[in-house]
């Protein structure tokens, strides 16, 4: 290996220790990346983190450059979006990137946090982790929320018309609130450009610096695996976890294989199917916002329909919204809820699997029965009590259920 | 570069050059992905078809140009003008060539090949010009007026940047000796018929 050293490596040494010397590359890659050790059975349902990084920088760039031609104008908006779609070069590629990332981006995330679940991964020392992640996925919905009311189609008008009108529900000052909020006395032009710029500037800020804080918080800690094992319990002599590996080259290269068969599934969908049966763009959003007619069905994008469905639940305004609320604030107690001394489902018994075997089915129902208008109000509310039942009785099942012995290094 | 070593110490049978092969086959398709999947966002910047059809070729009716007269049009934002030069014009545009810096044009860039002659245009006496400075992009005044001016004391007419005070004359050719080195554009051009010429399309198609 030893070769003569050429004029062009100790030129790259000598920038490399250039910069060094003031700046700690060279320790944030060992930390974050060469000597970031991983556990070593990590399966299928870990290429959800990095997918979701993959699908936020496909966000910002394919959004970085439908700002450059889309108009926050209440009397241009939907026709700058047409515009893009046909005028300006490969901007239906572009647009249909980015609208196919939207959904996308609630696929990885869901199944990101399915597997947090599933193995236990916001139990201590992870609180902080899964704190960051539950409000990562907070800031999305509005960020995701927000992107569709620009188009300015007519769901993006009476989807905005009906999430603001959601905070009427407030005691008191709900009207005053929901007038704060649009800038108008209805969703108006107003709306449309205080949208985008949260849309465009604030939220994407604070999504960055989310994720940011997310994986310094994980690797911190380090990672949680299927088996719910702690690595940095067993060490080699030199301080490595001995069933720990280092992230790059091993995780690097796993994840790029990954990303490169998501991005084989998000190319098919993007190319050839990028309305997704209207699930990703509906029919309604391709007429221009009306306020004088309500499109006959406005149900939510598919990745909101479950608290959508809780809504339509309660036959009261203000105790819908709590709950539709509730729904998601509750996952912020869920390393609190669970009292189990096993992280991974692998180690509990059919108490936990059953409880997020049904948890599962009453997300995915709801989900179904929100998008449907002919739902029977009891399917509505049998679904939205098991969905609560989950959380609350979480503390129960966990702290009675007996649990398999763990074993003490990872299983492969 | 330790760690790597224990664990080659492991696998004692690691394939260096398949793992190269590997490397090198991953690196080169990947570049390739990069750079495809970079195209249309490059491509997305370059004028729009609503920016080209805008940009189309403009038709301008001259019948109604006096002896003298210039019209000024825009083709793709830019100033067009089409002038009528009289006689006296076209007859002592041959004199000012040694006060010229390209008066033979010979910088090809600045006029098709059917404009590149003494007076610079298809029919003698009408001159089609892209009036923007080839300085810094000033649309330079018209003086077609000969005498005394204060920045040329044998003026014979011509175009005066006031931008940077560079000279051209009534062909469009620059002086010497001030700021612009080229001379005024001829933007691609044809004649309909005796009184339509079309800006943006020559004999050989649109530009």
């Amino acid at each position: 290996m030893a070769k003569p050293a050429s004029t062009l490596t100790k030129g790259v040494d000598a920038l490399n220790n250039w910069v060094n010397d003031r700046a700690a590359v060279g320790e944030f890659y060992k930390k974050h990346l060469s000597e970031y050790y991983a556990p070593k059975n990590f399966n299928l349902w870990y290429f959800f983190g990095s997918l979701s990084l993959l699908v936020l920088v496909n966000q910002i760039l394919t959004g970085i450059f439908l700002t450059m031609h889309y108009k926050p104008d209440a009397e241009l908006a939907f026709a700058s979006v047409e515009f893009i779609m046909r005028d300006v070069e490969w901007g239906w590629l572009i647009r249909y990137m980015h609208s196919t990332g939207a959904s996308l981006f609630f696929v990885v995330v869901y199944l990101h946090m399915f597997r947090a679940l599933m193995y236990g991964s916001y139990q201590k020392p992870r609180e902080l982790v899964w704190i960051l992640g539950v409000t990562i996925y907070l800031v999305l919905m509005a960020e995701s929320f927000m992107g569709y009311v620009l188009p300015w189609g007519q769901m993006s008008y009476w989807g905005a018309q009906v999430i603001i009108s959601l905070f009427g529900a407030v005691p008191y000052v709900g009207e005053a609130l929901v007038e704060w909020i649009r800038g108008d006395f209805f969703v108006a032009d107003a709306t449309l450009n205080r949208f985008f710029a949260l849309h465009v500037v604030a939220l994407p800020l604070v999504l960055v610096g989310l994720v940011v804080l997310h994986l310094a918080a994980l690797h911190e800690v380090g990672s949680n695996n299927p088996d719910g094992v702690e690595i940095k319990a067993r060490k080699d002599e030199s301080g490595r976890p001995l069933d720990g590996i280092p992230f790059h080259p091993y995780y690097t290269v796993k994840d790029i294989f990954g990303a490169a068969f998501f991005l084989l599934i998000a190319a098919f969908i993007i190319f050839f199917w990028p309305e997704f049966g209207g699930y990703f763009l509906k029919p309604d959003n391709f007429v221009e916002a009306n306020p004088l007619v309500t499109p006959d069905h406005i149900p939510p994008v598919w990745y909101f329909t479950p608290f959508y469905a809780i809504l339509q639940a309660v036959p009261d305004k203000l105790m819908g919204v709590i709950l539709m609320g509730a729904a998601v604030m509750i996952l912020y107690l869920v390393p609190w809820l669970d009292r189990s001394p096993v992280k991974s489902i692998r180690y509990r018994s059919w108490m936990s699997k059953l409880a997020l075997g049904l948890f599962v089915v009453a997300f995915v129902r709801l989900g179904m029965l929100g998008l449907s208008q002919e739902s029977s109000t009891f399917e509505l509310r049998l679904w939205t009590f098991v969905y609560f039942a989950f959380f609350i009785l979480m503390p129960i099942w966990t702290s009675i259920e007996k649990t398999k012995p763990v074993p003490e290094r990872v299983t492969s | 570069m330790s760690e790597t070593e224990a664990l080659d110490s492991e696998q004692p049978s690691a394939d260096l050059s398949r793992r190269r092969l590997l490397l090198g086959t991953t690196g080169v398709v990947g570049a390739v992905g990069v750079a495809a999947a970079a195209w249309p966002f490059l491509a997305s910047l370059r004028p729009s078809a609503r920016a080209r059809i805008i940009g189309a070729p403009v038709e301008v009716f001259i019948g109604n140009l006096e002896p003298g007269q210039m019209a000024r049009v825009q083709w793709r934002g830019q100033t067009i003008g089409i002038m009528r030069r009289t006689e006296r014009m076209l007859a002592q545009l041959p004199d000012l060539n040694p006060r010229l810096r390209d008066p033979e044009s010979a910088v090809a860039d600045q006029q098709p090949a059917y404009a590149r002659n003494v007076h610079r245009s298809i029919r003698p006496e009408i001159l089609v010009l892209n009036v923007h400075c080839t300085h810094l992009g000033c649309v330079p005044q018209v003086i077609p007026e000969v005498g005394p001016q204060p920045f040329d004391a044998d003026w014979r007419g011509g175009f005066f940047c006031p931008c940077h005070r560079s000279t051209f004359d009534l062909a469009g050719r620059v002086f010497s000796g001030v700021p612009a080195v080229r001379n005024l554009l001829v933007p691609p051009h044809s004649f309909i018929d005796d009184d339509h010429v079309i800006i943006g399309v020559d004999y050989e198609g649109a530009s």
